[in-house]
């Protein structure tokens, strides 16, 4: 029982972190890739160009920042959550994208885009409550 | 239509890869020691097994390609037009990862689904 009440801490735990620094780091690489403008790579050369303004952008590296972040904390999560468990818990992640698009870059999220949102968190809510695990620890 | 192959590659490798990363953890094993030199060794023993660099190539494929759709789209959509892997990821749990998804767990990927579907009506 207590084996059982910490494994869902610690999945919660990380779980949260994903939510936080997932979505972060989309927003930022939009911001930071929204500047550099549309891409374009039809040749090495203009792939290596656009690889190199990339590469140039503060913005970027703080978001490839924060999605490093999130990738150990999944990678650490699914060492003993399902994978199906553990991708759409972390689906309130487009809740925070949304919710950082309209804040952060000011982007026009529609009314029904928002609904959207909700229907997802909604979604979020029924797959929360099965269990973490369903195949033997190995 | 170039929109359209990038989508498809962040979804498709996208999933894939989380799928085979996965499975990599899974033979790594629980990780019950968060200091950070244990976490280290995690780090070391994932990179032995091969579904890990499979995994992390189809991973970094499927970054690339959100890179170039974010220089022509708003995050506020891209972002939720990739949550079509949900339904790739609830299948390849099932099938690829031999995980058990339950009918209420595919009902709350479907609703999910439904909530993507009308996000990307939401377009402006």
């Amino acid at each position: 029982m207590k084996a059982s009440a910490s494994l869902h801490f610690k999945t919660y735990l990380l779980i949260l972190l994903m939510v936080i620094f997932g979505p972060l780091g989309n927003v930022l690489l939009g911001k930071g890739m929204k500047r550099i403008g549309a891409a374009s790579v039809g040749t090495p050369a203009q792939a290596l160009d656009l690889l190199s303004r990339v590469l140039a952008s503060g913005t970027i590296w703080l978001g490839i920042g924060s999605l490093i972040t999130f990738f150990v904390a999944y990678m650490l999560v699914l060492s003993w959550a399902d994978y199906s468990y553990v991708q759409p818990a972390s689906s309130v992640a487009y809740a925070m994208v949304a919710l950082l698009a309209h804040f952060m870059l000011r982007e026009a999220v529609t009314p029904l885009r928002w609904m959207g949102v909700l229907v997802i968190c909604l979604g979020v809510l029924v797959v929360g409550h099965t269990p973490p695990r369903t195949t033997e620890p190995t | 239509m170039r929109e359209l192959i990038f989508y498809l590659l962040i979804i498709g490798a996208g999933t894939g890869g989380e799928l085979c990363v996965s499975r990599a953890m899974k033979a790594v094993g629980e990780v019950k020691d968060f200091r950070p030199a244990a976490l280290i060794r995690v780090a070391a023993r994932a990179l032995q097994v091969p579904w890990m660099w499979l995994g992390l190539t189809l991973m970094g494929t499927a970054f690339f390609a959100l890179l170039a759709v974010l220089t022509m789209e708003n995050v506020s959509l891209v972002v939720p037009v990739t949550a079509l892997s949900y339904a790739a990821g609830a299948l390849g749990g099932k099938f690829f990862l031999g995980e058990q998804v339950t009918r209420r767990r595919w009902a709350g990927v479907l609703l999910v689904c439904v909530g993507v579907a009308l996000v990307i009506m939401g377009r402006r």
